[in-house]
């Protein structure tokens, strides 16, 4: 008699319970090699494409606003940016001059003391499409990707300094994590001192901290911090953040030093891609090795 | 009984309207929200796949639920499988509830449809928690506005699935 009552007048395919399990299941293994083993960058790329228009479509509204503001500039405006860029150009242009003596010299003193010569930096202008939309992550995706040869690891800045890390490449477009995403550092130096230490990213807001600084540690308000180079991915010497608070307190081992980023991290819609670093250090056992 | 939906409960829907809302959905999720409008922010996919397990159960399955949680996960550049575990608890949700939920006026499913929500996000945040080691909280607030967006949305999505069926038998 049971057997009649579990007969089914319709074939609706496995319930609800074994297709929540199945799909739960498929997630977990998705997120786990996702999580651990970067398996699935190919896949997510190819998806990327088919969602770009859908993108590009959410970005629109943005755009036309802000397109429609740049419409609207007053006359007034510009004649004031205007001026403001000449004096700007004139003072930068004099500094060049002697900058450029600088490196001529700097040059010959490394020649003279058989130190690796600094690269210079080149440079690709990006644009950012649109800001992560996701309350946990401090992240921003730019215009180019594979297109332009750009590369996971490269560095992102503006005119101020450093504004993050390009972390992962699609076809047409890329991704950068933001310095000020939680846990994410930056090797820096301190300019006044020479110190080297680590900038973390706070996550929350636009804040970095630096982190395992002992108590006696010459940090004031007011330091600058740019990146030492000494990681091989950063080139050194470009503007990371300003120290804004220095806590000493004994009955911690480390002092507490907040800082805030120099570079527009959260404002600007056009960024440059810095590729090829610094001078890359060399360890005495590579050396040894190529000879 | 069934106070609003007997007549919607039997008529097909257009599985083109559900792609169209649902992709309409994922648009509005991607527009540029920052800052506290972030969190702010209404799962607008989350509601839309809610509201089609609920009400057409056989047309949005968790399947379908789980390949749109595929999606978003590229949008969002969140981690593979993370949206698509949460909407495929969100669809379990309305697939086993959606006898119990069509008893109810929209007004009345609010409160329940919070409860799926919470679980939903619950979801989402325990995956991120578990990867990263934390958790933000400001992100919860999404459920409360999904959950006061749910009547607008849900008789929104009622009135155009009605008129589709209309159009079809007349």
């Amino acid at each position: 008699m049971d057997s009649t009552q579990q007969v089914p007048f319709f074939n609706r395919g496995p319930g609800p319970v074994v297709r929540l399990v199945f799909f739960a299941v498929l997630s977990l293994l998705l997120l786990f090699a996702d999580a651990r083993y970067h398996y699935l960058e190919s896949a997510r790329s190819v998806l990327s494409v088919v969602l770009s228009p859908l993108q590009r479509t959410a970005a629109f509204p943005g755009s036309l606003w802000r397109q429609a503001g740049d419409f609207f500039v007053t006359q007034d405006s510009l004649v004031d940016e205007n001026l403001r860029l000449h004096r700007q150009h004139e003072q930068d242009a004099a500094q060049l001059l002697q900058l450029q003596a600088l490196q001529e010299e700097n040059r010959q003193l490394r020649n003279l003391m058989e130190l690796p010569a600094r690269a210079a930096l080149k440079t690709y202008p990006v644009e950012i499409i649109y800001t992560e939309r996701d309350a946990f992550k401090r992240k921003v995706i730019v215009s180019r990707g594979e297109d332009a040869q750009l590369k996971a690891g490269q560095i992102v800045m503006d005119d101020g300094g450093i504004v993050g890390q390009l972390t992962r490449i699609y076809p047409w477009m890329s991704e950068v994590t933001l310095i000020t995403e939680r846990n994410f550092p930056v090797p820096v130096q301190v300019l006044r001192t020479g110190l080297r230490t680590i900038a973390f990213g706070a996550g929350d807001t636009s804040r970095l901290s630096l982190r395992y600084l002992p108590v006696s540690a010459d940090v004031q308000s007011g330091d600058l911090l740019v990146t030492s180079g000494i990681d091989r991915i950063y080139p050194a010497g470009i503007p990371v953040a300003k120290v804004v608070k220095v806590e000493r307190d004994a009955s911690y081992p480390f002092a507490r030093v907040s800082c805030m980023p120099v570079g527009g991290v959260d404002s600007h819609r056009h960024l440059l891609v810095v590729s090829g670093p610094g001078a890359v250090a060399v360890s005495p056992e590579a050396m040894a090795g190529a000879k | 009984m069934y106070r609003n939906s007997q007549a919607e409960i039997l008529r097909p829907v257009s599985p083109l309207l559900v792609l169209a809302t649902v992709v309409l959905a994922l648009l509005l999720n991607s527009l540029p929200w920052e800052g506290i409008w972030l969190d702010l922010r209404p799962d607008f996919v989350a509601l839309v796949l809610l509201y089609w397990s609920l009400y057409h159960p056989n047309r949005l399955g968790i399947g379908l639920a789980w390949a749109v949680g595929m999606l978003a996960d590229v949008v969002d550049a969140s981690l593979f499988g993370q949206h698509a575990l949460a909407y495929t608890v969100l669809a379990f949700g309305g697939a086993v509830l959606h006898r119990r939920l069509q008893m109810f006026e929209l007004r009345e499913q609010t409160a329940q449809v919070f409860g799926i929500l919470v679980l939903t996000y619950g979801v989402y945040a325990l995956v991120h928690w578990q990867v990263n080691g934390y958790v933000a909280w400001t992100y919860f607030l999404g459920c409360l506005t999904s959950a006061l967006i749910w009547i607008p949305l849900g008789s929104l999505l009622g009135a155009m699935g009605r008129r589709r069926a209309e159009r079809r038998f007349s």
